[in-house]
């Protein structure tokens, strides 16, 4: 220290005290400057920092209600809900993304549009932590190799979310329809607070009618999250209403029989339980499994079904429209009669054909020469042409359309079922409106039976077979049996609104159902080689509908031309004759005539539902009475 | 000094009063009372900010223990020892910069360590957190004061050199720490106000220029996003306004130990490294935060004090200049976390988890003590 001892020590010291004086100041300044900061952040501010605070930690999550379950007659389950996994990401804690998703693409079969949404998914704005979906409804394996390799894949997640399933789709998909994800245009429709943690919602069918009865009412949970969104505890909550579980009229057996008996054919069958309207079948072959299109079906598996000349995904029973040919003539019996147009013991002589002026159009008999002299009941027993062209003419457009509209064709007539078609019951305003020409004689000659501009579902069919089954008492067509929740079937069905028919005669009724049991027994019944053998009476009646055209973009073959040329078979009936627990009405496209087609499939379901049926319904009640006592 | 009881009899008569077992041991009690109060509250906040890991609290204390031995080997030293050194320290200290930019190893893109074989990995930036006021006091105390023009260039000198080795690393918060450190040896050795003055316009001048030519891309963002934390919510914005919310939501009183939401759920990044006093904010609310920054205060009170009745100007200015740079990182730490001042990886002081920087700290209040302690017996 060589200058040290000259150094003014004293002075130096005060120098230095002032300046630390100085530095004090400085730091009271600066400590007063982050006091200042903390009062202004923690009680000024307080409140604004308490809800970030919150907001953070506390989500208000909603939950999904459980869809109802839904139930044929004999509670077996039609439709369930069960868990489904898909495999979501954290891209956060993904190491390697590319890496990752190639090993994942390994394991399981990513389609090209999962990765692309995946990936668009990756680039859009979100939450940090937040889970990125990559592929919906995996199966057991990729869910056991995903487990297996979980240890190389960092990020990677297995959740589950309830999903619709079908149980027997095939033979169902065309009566309870489907769910499917909420597309855009839905979205817009839908409560989106009820809505809010629901992704699937019913497409068609009685998913789609009942969607209100099944969905419930969404739920809440607040619950704790940290900052990866893990969920850490549950709050509070508001537990979701459960969508009601419903019982359809529908039987899966007699469905399963409908399927069996149209197997390899295109066609319909539908079955109504009378003196419910309930409708106990409703089969449109061939079917399709409507699960694929609950998760989202592939591009390929929609166009095989789309493309199909079967035309799987067309609900025949309630859409397909047809000419009810000859199937129409118990109507027309009833219209006649009571119109007065013809008596019940009315003859005619049948040369074969019918003119409505001598050196006019003949109209031909189905039979070759006629059938002779023939009264009513013989008319609608052997179907014969002559006596209700005679008979229509007689009618009228007008009388016609009247009775035939008291029926419910022209008309959905069905209380809940999504989609039923109108049909087109001709008037002489609709011609006029439509081909902008008057109605002629000649078009009354041919909706005398059943042909021209006529076009029926087998739905109208079956529902009109069952009004003349309730001698004239109408209970429309129905799917919904019961609600197992508190709610009345009453409560959630839409009314009725049709009256019964009453007639001048109410016996002309009897006539009518014994003139379609002589279809069914008579000696020259036309179907009564199906009804041979049967230990009850039924009523029917056969008919067969022309096939005029084929799609011009249908592929040809000659094989198959010749044979999707040929008549559709067709029937109607009920049974028994005195107390009808069955009507049906049947449609085999290209199946040739309704006696040799159509009408043993009707016996098929007639013998099943009043012989087999009830005999195991008589076990079943026996087993469950005997859980019961358990 | 208002604190008449706290500064007690031995210091304010040193030469009077008997050589008690305090004297003996160089060790200052008040000091040395306060010091531990803050190290036993810093570990129970530790605990909460660790998310109860216990370990986490164990492995500090462990450290904080290293630490309080290697201030008491520096209280024993005399101060003279620490001047007749400052020079070889500082050369070797430079050396071992320049080691670190040639061989040093490090992560996350910053070269800051030194791993000699067969020793521990140190940090000699750290290092440098005492030997560049010593090494400046050492330089000025040599010359009357206060310091002429080119005297104060000189201790400028002795600073910038070992700032920009530190800053080349990069590490911008140590490279603060030091610069701060040699500064203020320069401002107590008696600096001109004009002097200071025509500091504060250099600095001004050279902090663009800075931005343009010195500063990273990440350290510019940190400068970015504290003036608009909002621009980027889920990136750097993140840590802001994450430790903001868990300061302002704690209120008056705080949401209670181990209560804070913020911090539990994960929201708080680094809640127990340089993020820790919004844990303590968040818990302990506005009363906490008063009570640390209190004790804080009576630390550096007591540490200004010490320097203030020191025997000679070399211990006074390396005591008052450690005292300020203790400060210093009290008022960076609070002050980026409550989103004051830009992120600079500043740690709270004796709180945050971490071995190196409570070392040297604790270093630093040995010299403190030994300069207390160490008292010629000559008249004043």
């Amino acid at each position: 220290m060589p200058w040290g001892e000259f150094k003014d020590i004293a002075a130096e010291r005060r120098l230095f005290q002032s300046r630390a004086m100085v530095m004090l100041l400085l730091v009271f300044v600066l400590l007063g400057v982050l006091i200042t900061r903390m009062y202004q952040l923690q009680v000024v501010e307080h409140d604004i920092y308490t809800t970030l605070s919150d907001k953070n930690r506390v989500q208000v999550q909603s939950v999904a209600p459980p869809r109802g379950l839904v139930y044929d007659r004999n509670d077996v389950l039609l439709a369930e809900n069960r868990p489904v996994f898909s495999v979501t990401l954290v891209p956060e804690r993904v190491g390697d993304m590319e890496q990752t998703l190639a090993k994942l693409q390994g394991m399981l079969s990513i389609s090209d549009e999962d990765m692309e949404r995946f990936r668009r998914r990756l680039l859009e704005p979100r939450r940090p932590f937040q889970e990125l979906p990559l592929r919906y409804d995996l199966n057991e394996q990729e869910i056991a190799r995903l487990a297996v390799h979980r240890h190389e894949l960092p990020g990677v997640e297995v959740s589950a979310e309830l999903v619709r399933y079908y149980p027997h789709s095939e033979l169902t998909a065309h009566a309870l329809g489907y769910v499917g994800r909420i597309n855009r245009q839905e979205l817009q429709q839908i409560d989106p607070i009820n809505y809010a943690g629901t992704n699937y919602i019913g497409k068609s069918g009685v998913e789609r009618f009942y969607e209100e009865l099944l969905h419930g009412r969404v739920g809440y949970q607040h619950v704790e999250t940290n900052a990866r969104g893990r969920t850490l505890r549950v709050l509070e909550r508001e537990n979701p209403v459960p969508g009601e579980d419903i019982q359809l009229h529908m039987d899966l057996r007699l469905q399963r029989l409908a399927h069996q008996l149209l197997d390899g054919r295109r066609g319909a069958i539908i079955a109504i339980e009378p003196s419910t309207g309930g409708i106990l079948a409703l089969a449109s072959v061939p079917g399709f499994d409507a699960n694929q299109f609950v998760t989202g079906i592939g591009v390929e598996a929609y166009r095989a079904l789309s493309e199909s000349p079967d035309k799987p995904l067309f609900n025949r029973a309630l859409r397909g429209q047809y000419p009810p040919g000859s199937t129409l003539k118990p109507m027309l019996a009833v219209a006649a009669l009571d119109s007065g147009a013809v008596t019940r013991d009315k003859t005619i002589w049948d040369p074969g054909y019918f003119q409505l002026n001598p050196n006019g159009r003949r109209w031909r008999d189905w039979k070759w020469g006629g059938h002779g002299w023939v009264d009513l009941k013989t008319a609608v027993a052997e179907s014969c042409d002559i006596y209700f062209y005679e008979a229509a003419v007689a009618m009228g457009v007008d009388t016609m359309h009247q009775y035939l509209a008291k029926f419910g064709f022209g008309e959905d007539a069905t209380l809940d079922v999504a989609g039923a078609l109108s049909g087109l019951l001709p008037s002489r305003d609709w011609k006029r409106a439509v081909h902008n020409e008057p109605w002629y004689p000649g078009d009354s000659v041919n909706l005398g039976i059943g042909q021209g501009f006529m076009l029926a579902t087998p739905l109208q069919l079956a529902t009109a077979t069952s009004v003349i089954a309730n001698r004239g008492n109408w209970s429309e067509p129905r799917l919904l049996k019961d609600i197992k929740g508190d709610l009345s079937v009453d409560e959630v069905l839409p009314s009725a609104t049709h009256q019964s028919i009453e007639l001048e005669n109410p016996d002309d009724w009897e006539f009518v159902v014994e003139s379609m049991a002589e279809v069914m027994h008579g000696s020259k019944g036309t179907a009564r080689g199906a009804a041979r053998g049967a230990p009850y009476r039924m009523a029917g009646k056969t008919g067969t509908a022309q096939v005029f055209s084929l799609d011009e973009d249908e592929e040809y073959d000659a094989e198959e031309i010749r044979e999707r040329l040929r008549d559709h078979a067709m029937f109607v009936g009920f049974a028994p004759v005195d107390d009808p627990q069955i009507a049906v009405a049947i449609i085999v496209e290209n199946g040739g005539s309704g006696s040799g087609t159509a009408a043993p499939v009707a016996r098929a379901l007639f013998d099943a539902w009043l012989l087999d049926f009830k005999k195991d319904d008589g076990a079943m009640v026996v087993g469950s009475s005997g859980e019961g006592s358990n | 000094m208002a604190d008449g009881n706290l500064f007690n009899q031995s210091a304010r008569h040193p030469l009077l009063g008997p050589r008690g077992i305090w004297s003996v041991l160089h060790i200052d009690p008040v000091l040395l009372l306060l010091l531990l109060a803050l190290i036993a509250g810093g570990l129970v906040v530790l605990y909460s900010g660790a998310d109860r890991n216990i370990a986490v609290v164990k492995a500090q204390g462990v450290r904080m223990g290293i630490a309080l031995v290697v201030m008491f080997v520096f209280a024993q030293l005399d101060p003279a020892v620490f001047r007749r050194w400052a020079p070889w320290l500082f050369a070797a200290g430079v050396g071992s910069l320049i080691a670190v930019i040639l061989v040093g190893v490090g992560a996350k893109g910053a070269q800051r360590w030194l791993a000699i074989p067969g020793l521990p990995r140190f940090q000699p930036s750290e290092l440098m957190k005492l030997v560049v006021p010593m090494m400046t006091a050492w330089y000025l105390s040599r010359h009357y004061l206060p310091p002429r023009l080119r005297h104060v260039a000189v201790a400028l000198l002795i600073v910038l050199v070992p700032m920009a080795m530190i800053i080349l690393q990069p590490d911008l918060g140590t490279s603060l720490l030091v610069g701060a450190a040699g500064i203020f040896v320069v401002f107590f050795a008696g600096m001109s106000w004009k002097l200071i003055g025509a500091f504060f316009a250099m600095v001004s001048v050279a902090a663009p220029l800075m931005w343009f030519f010195v500063m990273r891309d990440y350290q510019k963002q940190r400068v970015l996003t504290l003036l608009d934390p909002q621009s980027d919510p889920l990136g750097a914005g993140w840590n802001i306004i994450q430790s903001k919310t868990a300061i302002g939501s704690g209120g008056i009183d705080g949401k209670g130990w181990l209560q804070g939401t913020q911090s539990h759920l994960e929201f708080l990044p680094e809640s127990h490294t340089d993020f820790i006093v919004a844990v303590l904010a968040e818990e302990f609310g506005f009363v906490g935060m008063l009570t640390l920054l209190g004790l804080y205060l009576l630390i550096i009170l007591r540490c200004l004090y010490i320097a203030a009745i020191a025997q000679d100007s070399f211990s006074r200015l390396l005591a008052g200049a450690l005292t300020m740079t203790f400060f210093i990182y009290v008022f960076v730490n609070v002050g980026m976390v409550s989103g004051l001042l830009p992120v600079v990886g500043v740690p709270l002081p004796l709180v945050s988890y971490g071995g190196t920087s409570g070392v040297t700290l604790m270093a630093a209040f040995g010299v403190l003590m030994s300069v207390h302690t160490h008292r010629r017996m000559i008249s004043a």
